[in-house]
């Protein structure tokens, strides 16, 4: 099996050492100690694993290492700048959009990816953007809620990023 | 309160909750506290009230002579003015960390944001029998506000004593004691300084009024709220030690399988891998999830399954068929709660009305599934896992290794989720299993497949009710039997002068446990789905006839609210539309709730489109943490009205992903508006559960509104309306 020696994650180089059939989640779990990243299902129907490779929402766990390649990983850990939280995160605290808060990473990743692409987006366009995404303790609306918030919050230029 | 919701009637064996074993004694020397908190005051509580016994487990709850010696609560300010409460209580997404340190805040006169909560850590918390049955909020914010209460005081004398004035002139505000006439003040950790001071909890210590609530009272955001939203907070399933390996277990196909035979010979040859085979027992520890995963598919057994097993189809007929006993109890447990005479009165009734309604086995589906990581070091274990029964977990542990209690430590996280489905330590076992033979620390984390297999289920039931109604719609007669589901929520609380009431417990078909809310939902959604079906009988409206049936102010003051919200009795505007409400009384929360769904008559769709709840349950603490709580239960609610349930055939679950078993998503969100009704001269009750309890009968119920059909099988509509 093909050896993977490095991965672009979160503005960063990092040197790993796995076979190329390891998924992304484990990658970052296991050699990265990137945690924010969760395990849900393993099928991609939870979406407790969604990060963006090139600004796209993707799920980790259907994602084998060996062909995310040179493209660029963000993990909720690569979110902030600094101290300074991103709009979706700041929503997410103001609009109390959690419980347990598990899928919260997840939830914050696809909304980004959402919001990147759409930056006024309708409630139909947020129900189909995060359709899968589970949230077990049924905070959807109050989710739903917090990326309208963060829509209006993020100037247009910042979305690009 | 009404008789009904006053009678000793006890019906709540509530077993699945209830199965602590031993009362377990925390004994530890108090200056050991001070050795590992440093200098200060420590104030702790003993066990003298029988909620606080309760909660730790006492077993002779009646006698006030055998108390047990331990100590329910403790709080330590320490010399830099930190403050650290100590509980056993665990976070599981219900924000009771949140909620606690709201009442610490409160009567500690104290910023919130510099309170700590220790929690569900076996050897750093006393005793706690667990976090179920909505009881944090009615007993530990209690326990922790009079500790907190107490240590106001004690600083108040230490001012008193520094200034050599009269206590009674000194307030106590925002970590300081202040002398208002002098305006001189001192902070609470100058006051502390250089003191091992431990103070016992003086009884009856006044407690502020909710009336006069600052902290406690107002909406708070989560605490650590910013842990959450960066991916910083650590769950169970993010922990990490030096040299660990990842563990699987091997398991067999259906339930009940015993092995037949097994070859590890294979799985042993793989480098970087430990297996154990011990009994029924067959794991794997390696060095990677991927090389754990191929190790146990190098494992080449057999088993032998049992033929016994049921299936979906026959599941109401097997409850009903193969009544049993719990352990311990004897018939008289479950004998059934009879008032006046159902025969006589449904012999004179003007209507007469009987029905069976089911639900099936659900799964709770926590997102984060069981994990747990253990260390040992020697005869002693270190657990990390995600358990609403931390203390549980550590006799499980020591159960299984034959070891003594102090010799495990189980360290509990803030969690991603439980709602019930968490009181057991299989995975925790399963670890320290592998840990002791790997001699490395070893971590489980149960795939999804397994979670949706081999966690326990909320248990399916039958209840069959029958009722005589005189013919203005007085009900005169109710008979009501619960198979298997459960007591809890069982209790009719509607002005009835006849009645019997009785649970059945049945062999179960699957593993089957706690689920939010117990069988409050079952009995609720059969009460509640009939009770409409009364009302049409009578030809009254479901909300006149409720109230004509009910003189319970609470429950009352709830449905009317619900009712006025949502715009009670007006006019159908559109095809395919209905209206419906459920409601009532459990574990000290009052709840109603209306739905307005639109069925499409072609396709079967029914979509719930919008959802009114009112609630009440005392006091509030955090009023938006109630909201998140309450529009959480509807939609959790509104998943096993609809569409959840576990599908098994032989015992092989078929249903054990979630590309397969259906749970609430984003689409199936309806608009949700909720009215809290805040009492603040009743006791605060907890609110996790109860408000779980509406949703499936006022959809039923509006489904019916809507199409004339009367659905009484939870799930109603897994594969869409039939109407033909």
């Amino acid at each position: 099996m093909a050896k993977i020696t490095q991965i672009k994650v979160n503005g960063t180089v990092r040197k790993i050492d796995v076979d190329s059939q390891w998924t992304l989640l484990s990658v970052l779990r296991d050699q990265l100690d990137l945690t924010g990243t969760k395990y849900g299902c393993g099928e991609g129907q939870c979406g407790a694993c969604t990060v963006l490779i090139n600004g796209v929402a993707k799920r980790s766990c259907r994602t084998q290492i060996g062909l995310v390649g040179d493209n660029e990983v963000t993990t909720i850990e690569g979110l902030a700048v600094g101290e300074h939280l991103h709009p979706l995160q700041q929503a997410f605290l103001d609009e109390a959009a959690m419980q347990c808060a598990y899928c919260t990473s997840g939830m914050i990743m696809s909304a980004t990816a959402l919001l990147n692409s759409n930056h006024s987006p309708s409630t139909d366009d947020i129900l189909q953007a995060m359709e899968g995404n589970i949230c077990r303790c049924g905070t959807y609306s109050r989710i739903v809620s917090a990326i309208q918030k963060a829509a209006k919050a993020m100037p247009a230029v910042e979305q690009r990023s | 309160m009404s008789a009904t919701k006053d009678s000793q009637f006890v019906m709540e064996p509530e077993r699945y909750e209830l199965h602590a074993g031993p009362a377990y004694h925390f004994e530890t020397d108090r200056r050991d506290f001070f050795k590992f908190l440093g200098a200060g005051l420590l104030v702790v509580m003993a066990l003298k009230s029988t909620a606080a016994a309760q909660e730790s487990g006492s077993r002779d709850r009646a006698s006030e002579d055998n108390l047990p010696k331990d100590i329910a609560s403790w709080l330590h300010i320490g010399e830099n003015g930190k403050v650290t409460v100590y509980t056993g209580k665990v976070e599981v997404g219900q924000n009771i960390r949140t909620s606690l340190s709201q009442g610490v805040a409160e009567e500690l006169h104290y910023p919130i944001d510099e309170i700590e909560m220790v929690m569900g850590d076996t050897q750093l918390t006393p005793f706690d029998m667990g976090t179920f049955g909505s009881r944090t909020t009615p007993t530990m914010n209690l326990q922790l506000r009079k500790v907190a209460s107490a240590a106001c005081d004690i600083l108040i004398g230490l001012a008193a004593a520094q200034w050599q004035t009269d206590r009674a002139g000194l307030v106590a505000q925002d970590g300081k004691i202040i002398d208002p006439p002098t305006k001189r003040s001192v902070e609470y950790s100058e006051l502390v300084k250089g003191q091992q001071l431990t103070e016992n909890l003086p009884s009856g210590e006044p407690l502020i009024p909710a009336t006069q609530w600052r902290i406690a009272g107002q909406s708070a955001p989560k605490v650590d709220g910013r842990a959450f939203v960066t991916g910083r907070h650590d769950y169970p399933i993010d922990q990490k030690l030096p040299g660990l390996l990842h563990g699987k277990i091997v398991r067999p196909d259906t339930f009940g399988a015993t092995l037949a035979s097994v070859d590890t010979s294979e799985a042993e040859k793989l480098s970087g891998v430990t297996v154990v085979h011990n009994g029924d027992f067959i794991g794997v520890a390696a060095t990677d999830q991927a090389l754990a995963t191929q190790a146990a598919a190098a494992v080449h057994v057999s088993w032998k399954p049992d033929t016994q097993q049921p299936s979906n189809a026959d599941l109401f007929e097997f409850l009903k068929k193969h009544p049993v006993r719990s352990a311990g109890t004897g018939p008289e447990d479950f004998a059934p709660y009879v008032k006046g005479s159902v025969e006589q009165a449904l012999k004179s009734a003007h209507h007469r009305l009987q029905q069976t309604y089911t639900v099936a086995y659900i799964a709770h589906a926590p997102l984060e599934p069981r994990v747990a990581l253990a260390q040992w070091s020697g005869d002693k274990v270190t657990v990390w896992t995600g358990t609403q029964r931390p203390f549980g977990v550590r006799g499980e542990l020591a159960e299984a290794f034959k070891i003594p209690e102090e010799n495990v430590r189980v360290i509990m996280l803030d969690t991603g989720s439980g709602y019930g489905g968490k009181h057991t330590g299989e995975t925790a076992v399963e670890a320290a299993r592998l840990a002791r033979a790997a001699k490395r620390p070893v971590k489980v984390q149960w795939s999804r497949e397994e979670e949706f297999t081999w966690a326990y289920f909320r248990p399916a039931g039958v209840m069959d009710i029958t009722a005589g109604m005189s013919s203005d719609g007085a009900i005169t007669a109710w008979e009501f039997y619960n198979y298997n589901s459960g007591g809890s929520g069982i209790n009719t609380f509607y002005d009835i002068p006849n009645q019997r009431i009785g649970f059945h417990p049945s062999r179960s078909a699957l593993r089957q446990g706690s689920y939010r809310g117990l069988a409050a939902t079952a009995n609720h959604f059969a009460r509640e789905s009939f009770m409409d079906e009364l009302a049409r009988t009578a030809k009254m409206d479901p909300l006149a006839f409720r109230l004509k049936n009910l003189k319970d102010e609470r429950l009352r003051a709830v449905f009317q609210a619900a009712a006025e919200k949502f715009g009670w009795g007006a006019r159908k505007t559109v095809e395919g539309q209905g209206f419906g409400m459920g409601g009532g009384f459990e574990k000290a929360g009052n709840i109603a709730t209306c739905a307005e769904v639109r069925v499409d008559k072609q396709s079967g769709e029914v979509r719930v489109v919008r959802v009114v709840t009112a609630f009440e349950c005392g006091a509030i603490v955090n009023p938006d943490g109630l909201r998140n709580q309450i529009e959480g239960a509807n939609i959790m609610g509104l998943g096993g009205a609809l569409f959840e349930y576990v599908k098994f055939q032989n015992g092989k679950i078929l249903n054990a992903r979630f590309s397969k078993y259906r749970v609430p998503r984003f689409s199936d969100v309806p608009a949700m508006e909720v009215v809290l009704l805040d009492r603040k001269d009743i006791p605060s009750a907890g609110a996790g559960e109860t408000p779980i309890v509406g949703i499936a009968p006022a959809i039923g119920n509006a489904i019916c509104d809507a199409t004339g059909v009367r659905l009484r099988s939870m799930p109603m509509v897994p594969d869409g309306l039939k109407t033909t």
